[in-house]
């Protein structure tokens, strides 16, 4: 029979059947955040149960921390030293890796979990976070969980998982100028919705992939989520073998040899079957720019808000006009006429080294349009330090760019900082929710260089026009 | 955890799509390091016209006296979405809810619901519309009656309707069982199969 890379990575990991389509998987890392893996610690100890392998569990401050210059374990969010210190408290006592502030490999969890080489291809990994799907960029089984199962995954090393169904995108033909990976995967929500995958997992292939660099395809696979899905897929190739090599927890020397041998066989066999198909034509994909409130609503940069009234469902309908109402907008207006007040560039979606360089590529002897708070958040330590020694930061902050230490940042709110209250951002992240930066924040998800174009001009701009 | 057999209850009409954890419950009312203490910010920024001075906004269906004690939620389309946080469930269940039915649901929404004692029950879209307007009627008390051993929903006047839901689960939430205690039954199949893996991926072991 024809296997899948999906189905290859289930089976290798599948410790028994549990009937009804459920698995107990075997699960190679874990990884842990201080706003939900400090939950799963703390009720672990209380249950007096023990991790099984801590020397394969990871933890890093990324949520909650600051990213402001100086930060300690306080706090803008008010209890966020609570969550810092007992974070750390019981990674201590349970033995496990933990990035602290302070750190170099400190940084986002899913941007430095790749960065360290703890997710390998052929790998599976849980964390208490719904972007780790992020790490199916490698050709890992890595999805995100809720805390309890994180607990269980801690103290049995295993999983029971409903085995998803499988979808396949394939992404055909070159990509237009100023078009990235992350104008891809909006596009994709944008067209099917924010729906479109549940119950699948969802594979990655196509001549466009094979063409994008390795840190792209991470922007792809982080918003498989936003698709609904249960993890974003793509196998690894050469460029996925040389971005692991030589990384900090990647096997070395006869390891890496014999890892190798293992790695290149996990791609999808020619007639492999698929519950669902989808296919696109990477030429049609315009820069893409989200107008409401769920990461299905978008649309082209040169597109129209859309008119509620011509939506005939009613559920679909009620959705659109309210996101209407919470973004301030008008049906028909043009998306390249919405001045904005804030620019956001970070998160794991798009905060890595080479996001940095194309931001900096254009934003250089640019200037942010007066009036816009505009922000950079590495995504890692690393990524903060590679790009200083490239003098990406000079750039930035000569533009009007605030530089910041690595974090989550303000991709979400958890009541420390925000933007003023009711600001339109453009934001490199990838949810745009009712409130998710930030009190009325109005969020319009983008690619990094459509957010400094726009921060440049002062208003939603079409990175082509600059 | 609590045993669910069977519920009877009025049912919160709340035809939505694409309802995310962030909506049910914002970030910044997960305050502490727990798993309670967040049923008053479920659903804050909705629930309250002003969030910081928890200003009741009375049209909200949550806020409305019919619904006090419903624990059961009908909803549209992948409720649940989004963030991973299982404060969403754990903020749900302390309001009183203890079954949810929609369309489809988040996975990881999903699975957090069954692992604390709350029955997510998917179903199609026409049954939803046909829950929703019984619901929504509200010239009189329409309890709804799951029995989940049965795998059934009666609606207030006693029509059956079937669901599905794998069996594991359905015996989870019957017995009240703890998934952790259940996966340690098979722990030495879970060692051999470590043993077996040194040997066949040595690399992977840090
Ligand atoms: S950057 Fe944003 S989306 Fe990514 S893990 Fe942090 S909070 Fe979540």
């Amino acid at each position: 029979m024809q296997k899948t890379l999906f189905s290859k990575l289930w089976n290798q990991h599948e410790v028994l059947k549990q009937g009804s389509g459920m698995s107990l998987l075997y699960i190679d890392r874990i990884f842990l955040h201080e706003r939900t893996g400090s939950v799963s610690l703390k009720e672990l100890e209380l249950k007096g149960r023990k991790i099984k392998n801590p020397e394969q569990v990871f933890c890093t401050m990324d949520h909650i921390v600051d990213t402001l210059p100086g930060r300690d374990d306080n706090t803008i969010m008010p209890s966020g030293r609570d969550f810092i210190v007992s974070t750390r408290d019981a990674a201590n006592k349970a033995g496990i890796n933990l990035f602290d502030i302070g750190n170099d490999k400190q940084g986002i969890v899913h941007v430095i979990s790749a960065e360290q080489g703890i997710t390998l291809p052929g790998l599976t990994q849980v964390c208490p976070d719904s972007h780790t799907c992020t790490l199916g960029a490698l050709g890992a089984l890595a999805w995100g969980i809720g805390s309890s199962e994180g607990e269980h995954a801690l103290a049995t090393k295993t999983l029971s998982v409903k085995r998803p169904k499988l979808m396949r995108v394939r992404f055909e033909g070159k990509l237009n100028q100023g078009v990235t990976s992350k104008d891809m995967i909006l596009y994709l929500i944008g067209k099917y919705s924010a729906s479109g995958g549940v119950g699948h997992a969802i594979e990655f292939s196509g001549d466009t992939i094979n063409a994008l660099e390795q840190e792209s395809r991470f922007t792809l696979c982080n918003m498989a989520v936003e698709f609904g899905c249960f993890t974003g897929l793509i196998a690894p190739d050469q460029k996925t073998f040389d971005f692991v090599y030589d990384r900090p927890f990647a096997p070395k020397e006869r390891d890496f040899e014999n890892a190798l041998v293992f790695w290149k066989k996990l791609y999808s066999d020619d007639d492999a079957v698929y519950d669902k198909e989808i296919f696109v034509k990477s030429n049609d994909i315009n820069p893409q720019v989200s107008w409401g409130t769920s990461p299905g609503h978008v649309i082209d940069i040169n597109g129209f808000i859309p008119n509620p009234d011509e939506i005939s469902d009613l559920s679909l309908r009620s959705s659109c006009l309210k996101a209407i109402d919470y973004m301030d907008l008008k049906p028909g207006q043009r998306m390249d006429s919405i001045s904005i007040d804030a620019a956001f560039i970070g998160s794991c979606t798009n905060s890595r080294i080479s996001d940095l360089r194309d931001v900096a590529k254009l934003v250089k002897g640019r200037k942010v349009s007066s009036g816009i708070k505009a922000i950079i958040v590495p995504g890692s330590t690393q990524i903060k330090h590679q790009s200083e020694s490239e003098g990406l930061d000079i750039i930035f902050k000569e533009a009007g760019f605030e530089w910041r230490e690595s974090g989550c940042s303000m991709c979400f709110y958890v009541g420390g900082e925000s933007f003023k209250n009711g600001s339109r951002v453009v934001s490199s992240t990838n949810r745009n929710f009712e409130n998710r930066q930030g009190p009325g924040i109005k969020t319009h998800l983008a690619s990094p260089i459509t957010v400094a174009a726009s921060a440049i001009k002062g208003k939603i701009t079409d990175v082509r026009k600059i | 955890m609590k045993k669910f057999k069977e519920l009877s209850s009025i049912a919160i009409p709340f035809m939505r799509s694409n309802v995310d954890t962030d909506a049910i419950i914002p970030s910044r009312e997960i305050k502490g390091v727990s798993k309670t203490g967040l049923s008053d910010g479920l659903f804050a920024n909705w629930r309250y016209k002003n969030v910081e001075k928890r200003e009741i906004d009375s049209s909200f269906i949550f806020n409305k006296e019919r619904f006090t004690n419903a624990e059961i939620l009908i909803s549209g389309v992948n409720f649940g979405c989004g963030s991973s946080r299982e404060h969403a469930v754990w903020a749900l269940k302390e309001w009183g809810i203890r079954s949810i039915l929609a369309i489809s649901f988040g996975s990881i929404f999903f699975g957090n619901c069954v692992r604390n004692g709350i029955l997510p029950i998917t179903l199609s879209e026409e049954v939803i519309k046909e829950f929703i307007s019984i619901a929504e009627d509200e010239t009189s008390l329409n309890f709804f009656r799951i029995d989940l051993t049965t795998k059934s929903i009666f609606s207030p006047d006693n029509a059956e309707y079937n669901f599905d839901i794998i069996d594991s689960y359905a015996d989870m939430l019957i017995e009240g069982l703890d998934p952790i205690g259940l996966t340690l039954k098979n722990k030495d199949e879970i060692d051999k199969f470590q043993r077996e893996d040194v040997q066949k991926r040595p690399w992977v072991y840090i």
